[in-house]
């Protein structure tokens, strides 16, 4: 749309761009979640270098060999990434347009990240059952903000799962829904990239130190 | 401005911008390739397979590498042409700034540490 300004002072009438050309809805809500994804893994990095300058000041305290019991981690790996596939299967079924489906893998998703949750909650109070509080020591202060606030995205992607499964039920896979089943795809994936990152470098290397 | 090659440009970038989507296959190579890449590294922390820390670290750090590339390519879909280069452009520019963050606070707090004195050798020092 163009319109015409001051004709009167030069005799040349001016145009400019009144208003940008129309977008459909959520035309860019693809590429924002993807910006707001990468200042979140911003965050994270600067956690992961937080932990990496403290992570080896005990205080005398436990190291951490002396608290992270690898199998419990391997068990936690695996339910982040199965929920993972299932949610990738959830993806699939919306693209087909089954609901019902779609519904039933969102769920056993969440029961994994349900899952996860609660073997790392678990772990948390038995570490601070033993007096491996954040108090204790540099490492601990960085390893309980580093994996904590992983922990707490993941939350955060469950209660938003629920709120989606719930708008899937109650209007279906109208585009909105599916849009933002697309941002929590992106959103569930990336916090499994994130625990690739905490994996390896805290509790991996950590034992091996 | 012509208001026809404005309409064709708006054209163009809401056809060819969107998510690429994936197929069942994809998603399930993406997950047995994640899982072998997870295995291998418990396994040679719990094992201690390897006879050097340096060489398991190594290792195992490579391992996380390879396996952030396939969860990017078969989960997140990562490609250099969805957003029309826009996600990559994004991701190019977050991956130097976690790297500059990273390698430099752990490189200038590591010469920090070796070179403050501690306290009680100071205290040694007439």
């Amino acid at each position: 749309m163009t319109v015409a300004v001051n004709p009167s002072q030069t005799g040349e009438p001016v145009f400019y761009l009144a208003d940008e050309h129309p977008h459909p809805e959520g035309w860019s809500t693809s590429l924002g979640f993807w910006i707001y994804l990468m200042s979140d893994c911003l965050i994270f990095a600067i956690l992961f270098a937080t932990f990496g300058v403290l992570g080896g000041n005990y205080a005398a305290g436990p190291a951490p060999k002396d608290l992270f019991d690898l199998n419990l981690v391997a068990v936690n790996t695996s339910m982040l990434l199965l929920s993972s596939i299932t949610y990738g299967f959830a993806m699939l079924t919306m693209q087909q347009n089954k609901i019902a489906q779609t519904q039933v893998w969102l769920a056993i998703t969440g029961l994994f990240g349900l899952a996860f949750i609660g073997i790392e909650l678990t772990e948390f109070a038995h570490m601070i059952h033993e007096g491996a509080t954040p108090q204790r020591s540099a490492f601990l202060s960085a390893f309980f903000t580093l994996v904590g606030t992983h922990g707490l995205h993941v939350s955060c992607g469950l209660i938003w799962l629920v709120t989606l499964m719930v708008q899937v039920q109650k209007f279906g896979l109208i585009e909105a829904n599916r849009r933002r089943l697309m941002c929590l795809s992106m959103f569930w994936h990336f916090l499994d990239v994130v625990w690739i990152g905490v994996f390896t470098f805290v509790y991996l290397l950590g034992v091996l130190r | 401005m012509n208001t026809d090659t404005h309409a064709a440009n708006a054209d163009d970038h809401h056809h060819e911008g969107g998510h690429a989507h994936g197929t069942f296959s994809s998603y399930v190579l993406g997950f047995v390739l994640s899982v072998v890449l997870t295995a291998i590294p418990f396994w040679l922390v719990m094992s201690g397979a390897l006879p050097s820390k340096q060489i398991t670290a190594l290792v195992i750090m490579a391992f996380a590498v390879v396996q952030i590339v396939v969860h990017m390519i078969y989960f997140l879909h990562m490609n250099t042409t969805s957003e029309n280069g826009w996600s990559m452009m994004a991701l190019i520019f977050t991956i130097v700034m976690v790297v500059i963050a990273l390698s430099g606070s752990l490189w200038v707090m590591s010469h920090l540490n070796s070179n403050m004195m501690p306290m009680h050798q100071m205290s040694g020092m007439k």
